[in-house]
């Protein structure tokens, strides 16, 4: 039944979205990873999944917001259907809740995540600076890869504030993995991890 | 309504399709293997997919009425998603994108479905045409007001309206041709697009002399005479099957292929101004569903009230 449920969803995003992957010095298989990509619409995640094979989708779990979708459909779309790791968007309410923590868990042994290290939806047609997270999560788990992924055009099927799609066709790119380097500072990895989402623009 | 056909002069019709892509796939595969190119490679491709696109036509028509404008509704769904994909809209016009995508579409191929001429003639000139700005203005973002209305309207036009011409064929009602309109729709059809094909042929042959550099440098006008030729003479060997004689088929196919080359070429136009060299890419090796009909669009509405005023 789960199966089938994200079947039929991702059908729908084939329908609304198209199917364009573009896929820049990556390839994708088994190995852990963190795809992190610009957010602009809840369909972000949806996208990316539907864009990788098939028999990688049970493994790859998505990061999304505990207040959005901890709640009726969209828990059983988010938890059930999709696997999603749920965090608290404002940490500094819940101080025993440690993000990070949860998301080590998430990853596991064999799971790959996809965070929006902007932390909140922008307006697609800029990138907001990201959070720290990513690169707390990549020095603890310097095993996995790091995929930049740009999505263009989801904003304009669901935009922030609406909440009914309209059909436009969208495209995912992943670019070349990258890790953080030897003694390489938080801004300087976090700005040059946004750098290479923004490069697969021109793409 | 359409009866089933299986006549033997329909299965005439479908058996010389088949022959042309038998035809085709024989040169395609010996080109490749006499000399490989780009050009070569993206022609086989391009026949492949006219086989995957012939059997859904063929099987469309078999249905009867019914399958056809549900395929016609599909290709116009996706063909205005390429359209309003390429075309600037703000996040104010998210409504009437709503409505234009699932509430008028689908109705204008309702009121083909239901054979309602008076409605089917007017929703999308008339209240479409009043609808969209209306909905943009409520939405109260002024910028480029004007440019965005006129832009929704006419993909709207042109992937909805223009394109459900075609199986509104199914409606007239011509005196001795009761139960066999779906011929007419082959008919145009084959004809605008064997003209398409026979224009690249020529084209490819002979090509020299550019019709027009700027918007589309494929089109010369060595592939436009001999593909308007040769696919106006192909469309006049179809007479049997039209309602038509045969000097009024050959207008008829004449008159179809002209408006298929301007329509290949208006809709260039508005891919050059895009910067884009096709609609799409989700017909192997042609772009998108936009790059293969667009002359359709132009050919339907015209070869529809053409046989509407003269022979209903």
């Amino acid at each position: 039944m789960r199966r089938l449920v994200a079947k039929g969803v991702i059908a729908l995003a084939r329908i609304l979205a198209g199917g364009n992957v573009r896929r820049v010095g990556f390839t994708p298989d088994e190995r852990q990873r963190i795809y992190f990509a610009n957010h602009s619409s809840h369909l972000d995640f949806i996208l990316i999944w539907a864009a990788l094979p098939s028999r990688l989708r049970a493994l790859t779990r998505p990061v999304a917001a505990k207040d959005y979708w901890d709640k009726g459909l969209r828990r059983y779309l988010g938890v059930r259907v999709f696997n999603a790791v749920l965090v608290e968007r404002n940490p500094a309410a819940n101080a025993t809740h440690n993000v990070i923590d949860v998301l080590l868990d998430g990853l596991g042994e064999k799971h790959s995540l996809i965070l929006f290290p902007e932390g909140t939806r922008g307006d697609g047609a800029t990138i907001a600076p990201f959070k720290s997270g990513l690169y707390r999560l990549a020095k603890l788990r310097p095993d996995v890869e790091l995929i930049p992924s740009y999505i263009n055009n989801v904003n304009r099927i669901l935009p922030k504030g609406e909440c009914v799609p309209v059909p436009m066709l969208a495209s995912v790119s992943f670019g070349e993995p990258m890790h953080v380097g030897n003694g390489e500072e938080k801004g300087a990895f976090l700005d040059r991890a946004r750098k290479a989402i923004l490069e697969l623009r021109q793409w | 309504m359409v009866t089933m056909i299986r006549d033997r002069d329909t299965l005439l019709l479908f058996g010389g399709v088949l022959g042309l892509l038998v035809i085709a796939t024989i040169i395609g595969q010996s080109m490749r293997i006499w000399r490989r190119s780009d050009v070569v490679d993206n022609l086989n491709a391009r026949i492949k997919a006219w086989w995957v696109m012939s059997t859904v036509f063929a099987l469309s028509l078999l249905t009867g009425g019914l399958g056809s404008v549900i395929l016609f509704a599909l290709l116009s769904f996706f063909a205005l998603r390429e359209f309003i994909t390429l075309t600037p809209t703000r996040p104010a016009d998210h409504s009437a994108l709503f409505w234009v995508f699932f509430i008028i579409t689908p109705l204008q191929y309702y009121l083909v479905a239901t054979q309602w001429y008076g409605f089917f003639s007017v929703l999308i000139p008339v209240y479409g045409f009043l609808f969209i700005p209306s909905r943009i203005a409520i939405s109260g973002d002024p910028n480029a007001f004007l440019e965005r209305s006129a832009k929704i309207q006419w993909g709207l036009m042109v992937c909805v309206y223009c394109v459900s011409h075609v199986p509104a064929l199914l409606m007239l009602q011509i005196p001795g041709y009761e139960g066999k309109n779906a011929r007419l729709l082959f008919f145009l059809v084959v004809v605008v697009q064997l003209s398409d094909v026979l224009q690249y042929v020529w084209g490819k042959l002979l090509g020299r002399h550019k019709i027009s550099p700027v918007i589309s440098p494929s089109k010369t006008w060595e592939g436009f005479i001999g593909g308007i030729v040769s696919a106006t003479l192909i469309g006049t060997a179809l007479w049997r099957a039209t309602p038509f004689t045969v000097w009024q088929t050959m207008g008829m196919a004449f008159v179809i292929t002209i408006m298929g080359f301007l329509g290949g070429l208006t809709m260039s136009a508005i891919k050059r101004d895009s910067g884009v060299k096709d609609w799409g890419s989700s017909i192997q090796g042609h772009g998108g569903v936009l790059d293969r009909i667009d002359s359709i669009c132009f050919a339907g509405p015209i070869f529809f009230h053409l046989t509407r005023y003269f022979f209903t």
